[in-house]
């Protein structure tokens, strides 16, 4: 790679990191205020009590634990699908793999606050934690709840390390730029790097043993979520294939949500440079995949429950299919199927564009079968004297945009303290090495293999 | 600490400077090479390549396999509670526990290794210098035994200038 090219690399990629405009602020007041209106909304609810909410019985679980799992989702994109990509050493990864891994960081710890906004006293979340009483009671670790526990913390924890490892050269490369206070904290941050051989290959094998140890844990996260429901003998609820439901709708919505995040991306930070159309091709066709494969989850539910013909399952399929849920089930079906599918089948329309369209689709498609997959099966369980109804209050409508707002300002605040593209990845996918890469083309532009 | 080094534009000046040090009589693991990016195209690049951060790993992920099994088995017999049906200490539903908790080991293990391994996190000054970042690969030998040879090869292999610290 010429002096030239990775200059510009450098310069590109730091430029976020160097010059402020005043759009920045403004977009962080503007989404600061909604966050704040979102802690002021929770703190409301902590001191008037947990009956401001809609959350009543039968109905127990409603909007939140829709959140929790919907955002569990969402952070499936980043580390399960750059761990794939570093594993089979697809070329293209490299400018999307650190946008995607800081999705999977934010949205865990959204998702993992709204069981602790679910409890009413989160002062008390603490004993979710195993760990004994003052009487040596331990938690009972054949409860899901305590699974979640572990599995999200192991993942929160993987997931971090995954995006703070490839940052460190990053960060002794903004050290050496940097003076001042600006110095000190990059210098710490970069745990004195300085890219001997040495330290090349040892973070080369971390990474692969990382990537190698997160896939199955992300698998693992979103099947235990999945157990919090299929353990449970409430209609439609308990499903063997419930795991893998999950985990494919998982990585469904991450996809979409890492899309759009990367078209943001693109149009705010000007890295048309980095982000090109091929990205987001590959990545549409990824979403179209993932839309199938949720089709087909779906139609293999539908089918089990209807030739079954269980009544208490009936009864939730049918408001479902055509009862007062049914104007919100089918909106499901069209933002997760036939949008997607009529847009990113066709290449033509899979541009850009069409690909974001499609993602926004995904995205609200997929939060409302989260909330189809909670609340239809609690308001009508086995017997029709408990049935009832749930309708959201304002209180959780609101805390629930604070947290999408929430999202979009820790990823502007991490974009604008830490390169958002990693800068060495970059510049070693551009080293001329002709034995590990073909010439660059049309299809492949960063001159590496597709895997 | 005292330390020779030059800083070259390429990887090819670079390797001609590491082949001119091997040929001065300078062992491999005495010679430093510093750069902004993996360089894997070079030979210089494969050294220091060995490791057993993967053995390591592994023996983290069977610590966190031995504690868990410890943890859910002691948990559950220390206040025998019936649930579900199950038998006390139930298996199946520990194997979730352990899964994650050895995953977690091995992730930990991988972590804590890369910064021991790496020479992270280390008090003592090392041999660098800041243009590595605008692109420059730094070749040097930390405490040169003879070092008017190690120079002499880094001139040889074309920088203009010797750095000494």
């Amino acid at each position: 790679m010429s002096d030239e090219s990775a200059r510009n690399i450098t310069e590109d990629l730091l430029r976020p990191l160097q010059r402020t405009t005043w759009r920045f602020y403004v977009l962080v007041a503007f989404l600061g205020s909604i966050v704040a209106m979102g802690l002021g909304t929770w703190a409301y609810q902590m001191y008037m009590g947990f009956g401001m909410t809609g959350i009543n019985n039968p109905v127990y679980w409603a909007f939140y634990i829709t959140n929790f799992v919907f955002w569990i989702g969402i952070s499936h994109a980043g580390t399960l699908i750059s761990a794939i990509l570093r594993l089979v050493n697809a070329g293209w990864r490299r400018p999307v793999t650190r946008c995607a891994e800081v999705i999977t960081a934010f949205a865990l710890m959204i998702g993992a606050l709204f069981p602790i906004i679910h409890l009413g006293r989160p002062w008390l979340f603490f004993w979710l934690m195993p760990y004994p009483s003052s009487r040596l009671i331990w938690p009972n670790f054949r409860s899901p709840l305590v699974w979640d526990f572990f599995a999200i913390s192991t993942y929160l924890t993987g997931s971090v390390l995954f995006l703070f490892l490839p940052m460190i050269p990053d960060f002794a490369l903004i050290r050496d730029r940097s003076t001042g206070l600006r110095r000190r904290i990059y210098g710490a941050l970069a745990l004195g790097w300085r890219g001997t051989t040495k330290q090349w290959h040892r973070l080369e094998s971390a990474m692969q043993i990382m990537a190698v140890a997160i896939i199955p844990v992300a698998v693992s996260v979103h099947t235990i979520v999945s157990f919090d429901f299929s353990m449970a003998p409430v209609p439609m609820w308990h499903s063997t294939m419930f795991g893998p439901y999950f985990v494919a709708g998982a990585i469904f919505s991450g996809i979409a949500g890492l899309i759009i995040a990367m078209a943001a991306l693109r149009k705010f930070l000007h890295l048309e440079e980095y982000l090109h159309p091929v990205h987001f091709q590959n990545l549409g066709k990824l979403l179209l995949m993932m839309s199938l494969l949720w089709a087909y989850f779906v139609f293999a539910e539908r089918l089990t429950v209807w030739y079954g013909n269980d009544t208490p399952e009936m009864n939730v399929f049918y408001v479902t299919q055509r009862g007062s849920f049914a104007p919100l089930y089918w909106t499901m079906v069209f933002c997760n199927f036939v949008l997607p599918f009529s847009i990113l089948a066709i290449r033509k329309l899979r541009t850009i564009t069409g690909c974001v369209i499609a993602s926004f689709g995904v995205v609200v498609g997929m939060w409302l079968e989260r909330f189809l997959i909670v609340v239809p099966s609690l308001s009508h369980k086995f017997l029709p004297y408990s049935w009832g109804h749930y309708q959201p209050r304002p209180v959780e409508i609101m805390i629930m945009t604070s947290t999408f707002a929430a999202m979009c300002l820790l990823y502007v605040l991490f974009s604008k303290f830490v390169p958002i593209i990693s800068i060495w990845e970059l510049k070693a996918g551009e080293h001329p090495s002709p034995a590990l890469s073909p010439m660059a083309a049309h299809e492949h532009p960063l001159g590496e293999t597709h895997a | 600490m005292s330390a020779i080094y030059a800083l070259y534009d390429t990887g090819d000046a670079a390797q001609r400077a590491v082949n001119s040090l091997r040929n001065a009589g300078v062992a491999d693991s005495a010679i430093t090479v510093i750069s902004d990016q993996p360089m894997e195209a070079y030979e210089f690049g494969e050294m220091n390549r060995a490791t057993r951060i993967w053995y390591i790993a592994s023996g983290g992920g069977l610590i966190g396999l031995v504690f868990a099994a410890w943890l859910t088995r002691m948990t559950e017999l220390a206040w025998p509670l019936p649930t579900g049906n199950m038998p006390i200490v139930s298996w199946w539903p520990n194997l979730i526990v352990i899964f994650e908790l050895t995953m977690l080991g091995a992730i930990l293990a991988t972590v804590a290794t890369l910064l021991v391994a790496g020479e992270l996190l280390r008090r003592r000054p090392a041999l660098y210098d800041p243009q590595v970042s605008d692109g420059k690969i730094l070749v040097g030998v930390d405490g040169p035994a003879i070092p008017d040879d190690v120079e002499r090869a880094l001139v040889a292999a074309g920088s203009p200038r010797i750095m000494r610290i």
